[in-house]
């Protein structure tokens, strides 16, 4: 089997399994009771707290715990639209977020928000000079993703940054959720990023947890109102099995960070040589340093992605249309469309994604299962006539 | 740099003439104490100066204990090398290259005590400083206030070659003060007022009152944790926990709101001085600051001190919080005394508690409870705990999340 989807999800790592179920089984008090089971829960959610602050760079009350991506980007997002209404009720963000992004902010353009989304380039990325159009003093939020999870773009964070440094009250989000690991990070979490969000089951981490970041002294309204966990901003009784999971996920994750980005950009680099000068063949990721190495997407010319995704999965191959969250219910990739692509192109594209995991032998195995298929669908037709 | 024996200088006790040699003693004696895991260790206490012979025991692990051992002035990680010059030579460069950062100034100081040596002391400073030139760069030679001096002492068995002064913690050695007890909560201030009294050379021992079911075992276990980084200071320290539960519950049951606090602490003292006296102690030590809460004002202290002739020292009377709570942060204290579990001092405490009590009032509310009864059964319930360097209490699971994580 050749597991070529990871942005999707990640296979969980046994050693983080072993820590899930050891806490499952035997730190499984409520970190809110007062008997020492519940201070020994307390205890371990405090260490993971601490441990993940320490490996993010962040202070350990910045870091708040979610039940993933999608809750932390609603979170970042409608808290922030909530809680400064007072202030303005402008909103802004990319046309290629993630759907938990994209969709939380149509949401609140129903309840009358005014949103921007900013347009992209052929590469997929937003311009700064945009940005600096649309803020007006309306504006509370400004929400872009750390990297873009159909094609691989990572956005300007940087020169975001600096134009909103001199707009402090706007709350920056950064949907950071395909970023983590892939030695980029200082690119897409910079010290003017106020709200980041990550999501366990993308770096061997268990299902059904993640993380908020949120900058101290930001105010957000919580969405989950209950037992005053997570310093009363995020109700409910911890995942404590799964938060260490996930603390042990990221430590291991990043011990190995630079060595795995240059893995993953070999794989990339050897499967994009042999695709590039394929007559049919458009590549939406390249390989340079305004993409993240562990993602590729492209596409073959009069044929859907679906099938080309279905005829992989013959050969043991797994990997996806486009973002897997929008690959059931359309077939155009959002992002493509958000780049002017052809709608042939766009229909025709999928995604590769790769990890640490992965192999060069599989990438091998991978270009030469693919030449078989292409060599069937070329004359059909009708490439490089 | 391996070094191989430290040389300890003392602090004031050298001026305290005829009692010297006890004094030396207790010293020796205590420094023993916190080196116990390194049997190794050869120890000659002298007149002057202590000889610590290390024999491969690691320097950079003594050295933290020694900060803490009250008596000592300072003290030099030194190198001892046989009598001939290229050794000399080597170990002062390699201590130097160590030791030396750009921009400081040194200086070469030989005393010689085996006057047959090959070389005399202008000699060696000469030779030595030579060599040091000749093979460092930007070396800055001061004769008055160096930054650094290589002292080498050539004695009859070999030459001794050290280039460090380092800081001991001063004070008398614990023990040469005499006995007290100290009255230890889990607060910030009785932690600093302890570390002290250890500092003028009191050998103390801790008396902790608790109150089960109404405190818990973690209030009790945080207070015997910070004895155990006070014991740092002292080699040990006997930790004494009296239950004051049923005192408290019948002086609630019985007295009048606004005596509360006063009668208590009448009691407390009282508890306090009989331990002493039983233990031969000569005074009680409190971590009391004036004026700081109600039973601090000169009133309150007058009122409760009623109970007994015995000397009480407040070694923190005068301090300023801020002053108290640096103090706490720089011993080690600080951060386990802040954790919030109540004691017994907290509870039971009067809404309204009487800053200016009077001493007739309280002798006479006090007159209604069997006082002798409740001091009685309360010293029977006693319990006594020996506390050592670093002992840890409070479940630490930090190494299972570690391991975890």
């Amino acid at each position: 089997m050749i597991y070529f989807d990871n942005s999707a999800t990640t296979k969980i790592d046994q050693e983080v399994l072993d820590t899930y179920t050891q806490v499952a089984q035997n730190i499984w008090g409520n970190p809110s009771s007062l008997h020492k089971l519940g201070d020994r829960a307390y205890q371990l959610l405090a260490s993971s707290r601490k441990q993940i602050a320490q490996l993010l760079g962040t202070k350990t009350n910045e870091i708040f715990f979610t039940s993933g991506g999608t809750e932390s980007n609603n979170w970042a997002i409608k808290g922030t639209a909530l809680q400064k209404q007072a202030f303005g009720h402008h909103l802004i963000t990319s046309s290629v977020e993630h759907a938990s992004v994209a969709n939380a902010f149509t949401a609140l353009e129903n309840l009358g928000f005014r949103v921007t989304r900013l347009p992209v380039d052929k590469a997929g990325r937003v311009n700064v000079n945009d940005l600096r159009n649309a803020l007006d003093s309306e504006t509370t939020l400004v929400s872009i993703m750390g990297v873009n999870n159909e094609i691989g773009t990572i956005q300007p964070i940087e020169e975001i940054s600096d134009l909103l440094t001199n707009y402090p009250n706007i709350h920056f989000h950064v949907d950071n959720v395909q970023a983590l690991g892939k030695n980029i990070w200082s690119q897409v979490f910079t010290p003017r990023v106020d709200f980041s969000s990550l999501s366990a089951h993308k770096f061997h981490g268990p299902r059904g947890t993640g993380i908020l970041y949120k900058k101290a002294g930001k105010m957000v309204l919580p969405l989950h109102d209950g037992g005053g966990q997570e310093k009363g901003l995020r109700s409910g009784t911890e995942n404590l099995p799964a938060i260490a999971g996930m603390a042990k996920a990221i430590r291991l994750l990043l011990a190995n960070e630079k060595s795995n980005a240059v893995k993953e950009e070999t794989i990339k680099d050897r499967i994009v040589n042999y695709l590039q000068d394929k007559p049919g063949i458009k590549i939406f990721s390249p390989v340079n340093a305004g993409f993240t190495p562990h993602i590729l997407c492209f596409a073959l010319e009069g044929i859907r992605g679906e099938t080309l995704v279905h005829t992989l999965e013959e050969h043991d191959i797994y990997t996806s249309t486009t973002s897997a969250c929008a690959s059931t219910k359309t077939d155009q990739a959002s992002t493509l469309v958000a780049m002017h692509v052809d709608d042939k192109e766009a229909t025709s594209a999928i995604r590769l994604s790769f990890d640490e995991t992965n192999t060069l032998a599989e990438a091998d195995e991978f270009i030469s299962v693919f030449d078989q298929i292409y060599r069937h669908f070329a004359p059909i037709n009708h490439l490089g006539e | 740099m391996k070094y191989t024996e430290i040389m300890v200088r003392y602090g004031e006790l050298s001026t305290k003439g005829k009692n010297r040699k006890d004094f030396i003693g207790r010293l020796a004696g205590n420094v023993t104490r916190v080196l116990r895991d390194f049997p190794q260790i050869e120890l000659h206490p002298r007149h002057d100066r202590m000889h610590i012979v290390l024999n491969d025991a690691p320097f950079a692990e003594i050295d933290q204990r020694l900060k803490k051992v009250f008596g000592i002035q300072t003290y030099s990680p030194t190198i001892k090398v046989e009598k001939t010059l290229t050794k000399i030579e080597e170990t002062a460069l390699a201590l130097m290259k160590e030791t030396y950062q750009e921009g400081m100034t040194f200086k070469v100081n030989t005393k010689r005590s085996d006057h047959n040596f090959t070389y005399d002391t202008n000699e060696l400073n000469q030779l030595v400083g030579d060599y040091l030139f000749k093979n460092m760069s930007n070396l800055k030679v001061e004769m008055k206030h160096p930054d650094l001096v290589l002292r080498l002492e050539v004695r009859q068995d070999a030459v001794y070659i050290s280039n460090q002064l380092l800081h001991g913690a001063g004070g008398m050695p614990v023990g040469t003060g005499g006995r007290a007890v100290m009255m230890l909560s889990g607060g910030i201030d009785s932690p600093v007022a302890s570390y002290l009294a250890l500092k003028r050379g009191v050998d103390i021992d801790m008396v902790h009152f608790y109150s089960p079911p109404y405190t818990t075992e973690k209030a009790l276990n945080k207070a015997k944790e910070l004895t155990g980084i006070l014991a740092n200071y002292a080699g040990r320290i006997n930790f004494i926990a009296v239950p004051f539960a049923e005192i408290q519950e019948t002086i609630k049951e019985k007295l009048p709101e606004g005596y509360l606090m006063t009668v208590q602490r009448r009691f407390m003292l009282r508890l306090a001085d009989q331990i002493r006296a039983k233990r031969k102690g000569l005074a009680i030590f409190n971590g009391e600051s004036v004026g700081q809460v109600a039973s601090q004002t000169l009133e309150s202290m007058a009122a409760i001190n009623d109970v007994t002739t015995t000397p009480v020292v407040r070694p923190v009377a005068t301090m300023d919080k801020t002053e108290i709570i640096r103090l706490a942060e720089q011993i080690g204290t600080f951060d386990l005394s802040i954790q919030p579990f109540e004691d017994c001092c907290t509870i039971f405490a009067p809404p309204r508690p009487k800053t200016k009590p009077r001493i007739d009032k309280a002798r006479e509310f006090e007159a209604r409870l069997d006082v002798e009864g409740l001091i009685e059964r309360a010293l029977a319930g006693i319990k006594i705990t020996t506390i050592y360097p670093g002992d840890k209490f409070i479940a630490d699971k930090a190494a299972e999340d570690t391991a975890l994580l």
